[in-house]
C-alpha cells in the first residue's frame, strides 16, 4: 500500500495511466485497434492469461482503517515483445483474451515505434469514458432537488 | 435393524434432469440471456455478487439464471465458484469520497454542497403495479441537465468541521485487515471484521436486526447523514511495476449513518457513527448494515448489552445465509440412522412406561 502514496516520477505516472486506461478499454476497442497494426507483433506470452481474484478493500467510515469487503475477478497476463519490452495487463472479470490485448498494448506503448498510436489510442479510450461519465452526471443532475420556501400566509 | 445402503443414483440424475427441463420453462418463449438479466434484473444481481462477496455481474447472472430466480441457491453457486480460483492480491482501498455518484441524498442537511441527488430511485413512486410493463412499450430517455460545479463533499464532514463526530474509525497502524476467508471467526471481533462478515450477510436478516434497534431493541437514534451510490476504482499494487493501476471500476453503495452522542470526562458529546458499504446497488443493505455496525459497537461506547442486534456473537454467527442454509437444509438429508436410533429409544421407553402403567393391574390380578 506504500507505492500507492508515495511520489511517481512522470515515467510512471504515464505508465501508470496508460495501464489504467487499457484496464478501461472494452475487449472490442482493443480487438479493434489490434487490427490497425500491421501484424500482431511478435511476443511471448510470460504468464497468463490467468483468472483469479483480488480482495476489493474498504476503509470503515469511508475513511479509517481499511477492511475486507468482498473479492473481485480479475484477469491478468505479462508478455514480452521480441524487441524486449515486458507489458502488464490486469483487467476486472474473467476475460483472458482481454488481459492479453492490455498487456500487448502496455508493452507497444514503450515501445518507440508504436508509443504515439498506443497513447493515441488510450487518449481515445479516456475520452470515450469521460463522455460517458458526463453524460452520466448530466442525467444524474436532472434528478437533483430544488427546494423552494412555501410562502406562509401569517405576515 | 437398519443396514446401510446405497443408491439413488438414477433418481437423482432424473432429478436434475427434470430440474434443467423446468429451468428452461416452456420452449415456445425464448431463452432469457445473461446479458438480459444483468441489464433488466440488475438489483438482483447485485444482491447476488453482495452476499456471495464476489463482484462479477455476469457470473452472478449466470448463477441467478442457473437457480432459477433462487437468490441464496445462486449466492452459493457463485461462492463455491470463488473458492476455485486463486488469490492475486488485495486491493488499495477504494476511495468512496471521489465517487462516480449516480445518486446521492442526505437526511440530515437540506441544503449541502452538491446537491440532493435522487438518481435511479424508488422513492417517491406509489408501489402500484405497472401495466404498462406488461407489453414492452417504449421508454423514454432520462433527462440530462447541467451538473453543479462544486464537489459532492462527504456529508459528514461538515460535521467533523466542528467536532461534532466521531472520526472515521481508525484501528492501529499496524493492524493487518482481518479475512473471515481465509481465518476462523474468534469472538470479540474488531470492526474491520465484522464489517467484512456484515457485507456479506443476508440482506433480510440485516434488515430485521436494523429494524429491531429502530423498535427499541437497543435504540440508537439513527440519521441517514449521506447514502452515496455510485463507482469507484479498483486499483492494485504491481510489485513488478512499484506502484498501484486500476482494474478498473465497479459499483458500490455506501451509508453513513449518524447516531446519538456519546461523551465523557475525557472527550466531549459528539454524535457516533454506522458504517455500510455494499457491493453494487443496495441501499436497504447498505443501511441495516450500518445500523448493525452501530448496534455492535455497543461495548466500544460502554453501552447496556440487551438486544439481540447488539450481541456479535449471535449476529455474526447467523448472517451468513450460505452457512444458514446449509445447516437448514441439511435436514431433509438422509438421516435414516440417525432416525433409527432415536425411534428405538423412543420405542423403549414407551415399553418401560407401558409396563409401569400395567405393573398395578398385575399386582391386583396376584391378590
Amino acid at each position: 500500500m506504500e507505492t500507492n502514496t508515495q511520489e511517481l516520477n512522470s515515467v510512471q505516472n504515464a505508465r501508470k495511466r496508460m495501464i489504467s486506461l487499457l484496464a478501461k478499454a472494452t475487449r472490442q476497442e482493443l480487438e479493434t485497434e489490434l487490427l490497425t497494426l500491421d501484424a500482431t507483433p511478435s511476443h511471448d506470452v510470460v504468464r497468463g492469461p490467468e483468472t483469479g481474484l483480488v480482495m476489493v478493500r474498504g476503509k470503515i467510515g469511508g475513511g479509517g482503517a481499511p477492511f475486507n469487503l468482498g473479492e473481485a475477478t480479475v484477469s491478468r497476463a505479462t508478455i514480452q515483445l521480441a524487441s524486449g519490452e515486458v507489458g502488464h495487463g490486469q483487467v476486472l472479470g474473467t476475460d483472458g483474451r482481454k488481459a492479453l490485448l492490455a498487456a500487448l498494448f502496455d508493452a507497444l506503448g514503450q515501445e518507440e515505434r508504436h508509443a504515439s498510436s498506443v497513447a493515441a489510442f488510450v487518449d481515445r479510450v479516456e475520452a470515450r469514458i469521460s463522455n460517458e461519465d458526463r453524460k452520466r452526471a448530466e442525467q444524474t443532475a436532472a434528478t437533483r432537488v430544488d427546494f423552494f420556501t412555501m410562502v406562509r400566509g401569517d405576515d | 435393524m437398519y443396514v446401510a445402503v446405497k443408491g439413488g443414483e438414477a433418481a437423482i440424475a432424473n432429478a436434475h434432469r427434470l430440474l434443467a427441463d423446468r429451468r428452461r420453462g416452456d420452449r415456445s418463449l425464448p431463452a432469457i440471456s445473461i446479458d438480459q438479466i444483468v441489464a433488466q434484473l440488475g438489483l438482483a444481481v447485485d444482491r447476488v455478487m453482495a452476499e456471495a462477496s464476489l463482484y462479477d455481474r455476469a457470473l452472478a447472472a449466470l448463477a441467478v439464471r442457473q437457480a432459477r430466480g433462487d437468490m441464496i441457491e445462486a449466492i452459493f453457486i457463485l461462492r463455491a465458484y470463488r473458492t476455485t480460483l486463486p488469490r492475486f492480491g488485495s486491493s488499495v482501498p477504494v476511495d468512496t469520497a471521489v465517487m462516480q455518484i449516480e445518486r446521492r441524498v442526505s437526511a440530515t442537511y437540506k441544503d449541502l454542497p452538491g446537491g440532493q441527488l435522487l438518481g435511479p430511485t424508488f422513492d417517491y413512486t406509489h408501489r402500484l403495479l405497472d401495466p404498462s410493463l406488461l407489453s414492452d412499450e417504449e421508454i423514454d430517455g432520462p433527462l440530462e441537465k447541467e451538473p453543479l460545479s462544486e464537489p459532492l463533499i462527504r456529508v459528514l464532514d461538515i460535521l467533523a468541521g466542528e467536532g461534532l463526530i466521531e472520526e472515521d474509525g481508525d484501528l492501529p497502524q499496524d493492524h493487518i485487515p482481518g479475512d473471515l476467508t481465509r481465518e476462523p471467526l474468534e469472538f470479540p471481533l474488531e470492526r474491520d471484521l465484522r464489517l467484512q462478515a456484515l457485507a456479506r450477510g443476508d440482506e433480510g436478516f440485516l434488515l430485521s436486526l436494523a429494524y429491531s434497534t429502530q423498535r427499541g431493541y437497543a435504540r440508537t437514534h439513527p440519521f441517514v447523514g449521506e447514502v452515496r451510490i455510485g463507482e469507484v476504482e479498483v486499483e492494485l499494487d504491481l510489485p513488478e511495476l512499484g506502484f498501484a493501476v486500476s482494474l478498473g471500476r465497479i459499483q458500490v453503495t455506501e451509508c453513513q449513518m449518524v447516531n446519538q452522542f456519546k461523551g465523557s470526562a475525557k472527550s466531549p458529546p459528539q454524535f457516533t457513527r454506522g458504517y455500510g458499504l455494499v457491493f453494487g446497488q443496495s441501499e436497504r443493505k447498505a443501511m441495516a448494515m450500518s445500523l448493525v455496525d452501530r448496534a455492535l459497537r455497543a461495548e466500544e461506547f460502554g453501552e447496556d448489552i440487551v438486544a439481540p442486534a447488539q450481541d456479535e456473537e449471535f449476529v455474526i454467527s447467523h448472517s451468513d445465509n450460505v452457512q444458514a442454509t446449509g445447516f437448514v437444509e441439511h435436514l431433509k438429508l438422509p438421516h435414516y440412522v440417525d432416525f433409527q436410533a432415536e425411534l428405538d429409544l423412543v420405542r423403549r421407553m414407551r415399553a418401560e412406561y407401558d409396563k409401569k402403567q400395567a405393573a398395578p393391574e398385575l399386582r391386583e390380578a396376584a391378590e
